[in-house]
């Protein structure tokens, strides 16, 4: 058949087609439908079978994801449940609380020097993470656009310095802080200066940051007769919104969930403990665990509380900034 | 580079051909092919590392000559005002009317006569011994008590000389540069400029001198406390230091050379305690480190990309669930894991409902604890690779994927032949930090079982050591334990060291992505 007579042949069937279908009755109507359905299968098929396809595998993905959804919450979710159980202290096997209140938190906060712990920590996450971030900004802006001899053995070191283990380091550091009578109940400054000291080694993930920002902005100020101090404080600063919020977040986490150098420099004094070395010490032996373990339930949401909120509410800089340093090394 | 490329262009063709034979091969024969010249590699790679390390010695060597000649060159050349600055620090500065950089070498030289006179000659000789007398007690017979008189403390001696050295070293090189800047103001004047005021000093500090002044604070912190202690800690493992001898409150340390790496590696026999626990940790560190690294970095890029995949819906809120998990401190969500599956703990709760028996998850057998301790580490270390994959996911260009599946390419070689080979390539540098970081990765072990199962074997050792300790946390029971060797621990420490060392020149040599850091401004 050429292609003249298909096109002439077209109108004459959809017309017989139409003519027989109104002097058809209904029955044989509903034949014609369906045998007119399986003549369309042939190409239909195909793509109605890579739509179930897909659709399986989209319910799968559901499914899975709905099933890690709930592993990563369910604790949590246990958590703040053993924390409102009131009939009894000590580690069981059972969830949802018999008697429920807010026994926990009232014992938490009297029976155990926890608002002490607390106060430690927030002043020692608050100082810390504005310190740091001075100190992360300066080193990162400088090896990002400055050019000066040393910087790449600068650099090189850091990297080398960066392979020892930090608790190595803790051991004389512990000695140095207890003679300046930084330690044990005055763990305040001491775990300051631990945080804070050598953070500057930390400059990957803004250096980064920094490196993305265009060089020639900075010598159009230059050209402009502005200094190297005016450029950073007028230029880059105001660009640097998203890793200064970062820097100050992670900084403040760091210190807030921080269970080794605290442990080390408070040495078992427990006016000088954190949060985490305070928490842990409540269930660190069975006995301990036996008298308060629904108290250090209790515990761990009253702190996961203030870092989950900022968390939220800063979730977009910290993903760019864990992104773009995975991105950049 | 332009002999480089002559030589490409000349064997262009030749290796054309071999790139066909390696087509034809079968894909065993690839595979061997692959391991061969992987294998042959090793060797001028172990070469050019040695010429590396070589070099750069050399490179340091002829420096320090350098700078002598240059030195002795200056003395003579120099006139008069510069001679004497090598004895008097800033006298030609002052002479030349830059009497702000001469007043602060003078001042740094004044004080490091003084310091070295009273204090600093005094700890150098004191170094070789590290103290000759302990602490006493004395009978007072009068309150009928003893009180204890303390003579020379070796921690100190150590420490502070340690730091005269570094003050030493900082002398020496001010002394360098003060004589350097009389060479430079000699040719400045000689070329009829005039030389920079103090105030234009100050000025420079915010101008082209500005890098000093951003990197005085971070730098000074990281000379105080990193390399100091590190430098400390190194000469530590060389010593007896320990918690029976501390120095201070009771017996004095000493200098015991290579007798704690001894101890610890075994190499001339004796006890074996320490080296089949150091072994045996060692080699549960690195695996430790590998499937720690590899099972997050695989399983948290399948969940980006089930989240990622079209189709799928509420994509924020699975990303937010995850994110979250972030938020709350690492310690309180693997301590109450690590109650969760306590002997008497919610999950064994159930299984004892149910009609099992209890099972002591971290108790009893190594292998399920370590199992567990890397399923949990999954648990954790999930949403960060979930957000590090997303991000590099979606840079992934669509129409790769489209062409590919054109090209009649199905799921799974979509995965290996696009996502995987980008993946890997920008995230290269990000596995080996998160290895080492996973090497010392003390929370997790810390905080979940704390070393445990007990490992009678290990705990012959100082630290009782369990079957999940790695390295880092065995060095914090042995310094937090009685006997506190710290010695030990610093051995340890620098052996840690050596082996991060070691991975890091193997892996950064063989990475794709040794990108020039210019590429992105």
């Amino acid at each position: 058949m050429s292609e003249k007579d298909l096109k002439n042949n077209e109108p004459q069937v959809v017309e017989e087609f139409e003519e027989e279908k109104l002097e058809q009755p209904e029955s044989d109507l509903r034949q014609e439908v369906a045998f007119d359905d399986t003549a369309v299968v042939s190409r239909e098929k195909r793509h109605m079978g890579m739509k179930a396809k897909t659709r399986a595998a989209n319910i799968t993905i559901y499914v899975i994801l709905v099933i890690m959804s709930a592993v990563w919450l369910v604790p949590f979710i246990f958590i703040v449940l053993q924390s409102f159980r009131c009939e009894s202290t000590y580690l069981t096997g059972y969830v949802i609380p018999k008697q429920w209140g807010f026994d926990n938190y009232a014992r938490l906060f009297t029976e155990t020097k926890f608002p002490r712990w607390f106060l430690n920590t927030f002043i020692i996450s608050v100082v810390a993470a504005v310190i740091q971030l001075i100190m992360v900004l300066c080193m990162s802006y400088t090896l990002s656009r400055l050019r000066f001899k040393g910087r790449k053995a600068l650099m090189n070191a850091m990297l080398i310095l960066g392979m020892f283990p930090g608790m190595l380091t803790m051991i004389v550091l512990y000695r140095i802080l207890a003679d300046a009578g930084m330690t044990q109940g005055n763990s305040i400054a001491g775990l300051i200066l631990v945080y804070v000291a050598s953070s500057g080694m930390g400059y990957y993930v803004s250096k980064g940051f920094f490196d993305t920002i265009p060089k020639s902005l900075d010598e159009a100020a230059r050209v402009d007769g502005a200094n190297r101090a005016q450029v950073l404080y007028k230029i880059i600063l105001p660009l640097s919104k998203p890793i200064v919020i970062y820097t100050l977040l992670t900084a403040f986490m760091g210190p807030w969930g921080d269970y080794v150098f605290a442990s080390y420099v408070a040495f078992n004094v427990s006016d000088g403990y954190n949060v985490a070395v305070g928490l842990q010490w409540l269930i660190s032996t069975p006995s301990n665990i036996a008298a308060n373990y629904t108290i250090f339930c209790a515990g761990g949401v009253i702190v996961a509380i203030p870092i989950t909120l900022l968390f939220m509410f800063l979730q977009k800089y910290y993903v760019e900034g864990v992104t773009g340093g995975a991105v950049k090394g | 580079m332009g002999q480089s490329n002559n030589a490409t262009l000349e064997s262009k063709e030749e290796r054309l051909q071999k790139d066909l034979a390696y087509l034809k091969l079968t894909k065993f024969k690839k595979i061997l092919f692959k391991t061969k010249k992987f294998f042959r590699g090793i060797l001028p790679w172990l070469r050019n590392l040695l010429f590396a390390i070589l070099n750069f010695f050399k490179k340091v060597g002829l420096g320090i000559a350098h700078e002598c000649v240059n030195i002795v060159q200056t003395f003579i050349h120099g006139d008069w005002k510069t001679k004497v600055s090598y004895v008097i620090m800033g006298f030609g500065n002052l002479a030349r009317g830059q009497w702000g950089r001469g007043v602060l070498f003078l001042a740094l030289e004044v004080i490091f006569i003084i310091y070295m006179i009273f204090w600093g000659g005094n700890w150098l000789s004191q170094m070789g011994t590290l103290g000759t007398q302990g602490p006493e007690k004395i009978y007072d017979p009068i309150y009928d008590t003893y009180t204890t008189i303390y003579h020379d403390n070796s921690f100190k001696i150590l420490l502070y000389s340690v730091l005269t050295l570094f003050f030493i070293v900082a002398v020496v090189y001010t002394w360098r540069v003060n004589i350097k800047q009389n060479q430079i103001a000699e040719a400045i004047i000689k070329s009829g400029k005039p030389l920079r005021s103090t105030k234009g000093d100050l000025h420079s500090l915010i101008d082209d001198q500005f890098h000093k002044t951003l990197l005085a604070l971070p730098t000074i912190g990281i000379l105080i406390f990193t390399v100091l202690p590190i430098i400390f800690m190194i000469l530590i493992a060389f010593t007896n230091y320990s918690g029976k001898n501390n120095g201070y409150s009771n017996n004095l340390f000493t200098w015991v050379g290579w007798d704690n790496f001894n101890t610890l590696l075994n190499w001339n026999s004796g006890n074996k305690a320490y080296s089949a626990a150091f072994g045996e940790i060692l080699a549960w560190t690195l695996i430790w480190a590998f499937f720690a690294t590899f099972s997050n970095y695989f399983l948290g890029m399948l969940v980006a990309i089930m989240i990622n995949k079209k189709g799928i819906k509420l994509k924020k809120v699975w990303r937010t669930i995850l994110v979250l998990t972030i938020a709350i401190p690492q310690f309180i969500s693997l301590l109450y894991v690590s109650k969760m599956f306590a002997d008497n703990g919610i999950i064994n709760g159930w299984i004892v409902r149910c009609g099992g028996e209890a099972i002591g998850w971290f108790s009893s057998d190594p292998n399920l604890a370590r199992t567990m301790v890397i399923v949990i580490n999954i648990w954790i270390g999930i949403p960060y690779l979930m957000l590090i994959a997303t991000g590099i996911l979606m840079n992934i260009p669509e129409d790769l994927y489209e062409s590919a599946k054109i090209d009649g390419a199905n799921v799974w070689q979509q995965y290996t032949k696009i996502t995987l080979p980008y993946m890997l390539f920008i995230t290269g540098p990000y596995l080996l930090t998160s290895f080492i970081g996973n090497m010392n990765n003390f929370n997790v072990i810390f905080l979940l079982t704390g070393g445990a199962p007990v490992n009678t074997a290990a705990s012959s050792a100082a630290g009782n050591a369990g079957y999940t300790d790695l390295l880092v946390t065995w060095l914090f029971k042995i310094t937090t334990g009685t006997d506190a060797l710290y010695y030990m621990a610093s051995v340890i420490g620098i052996l840690v060291f050596v082996v991060v060392a070691f991975i890091s020149i193997i892996v950064y040599n063989f990475m794709p992505s040794n990108k020039n850091e210019e590429d992105y401004q």
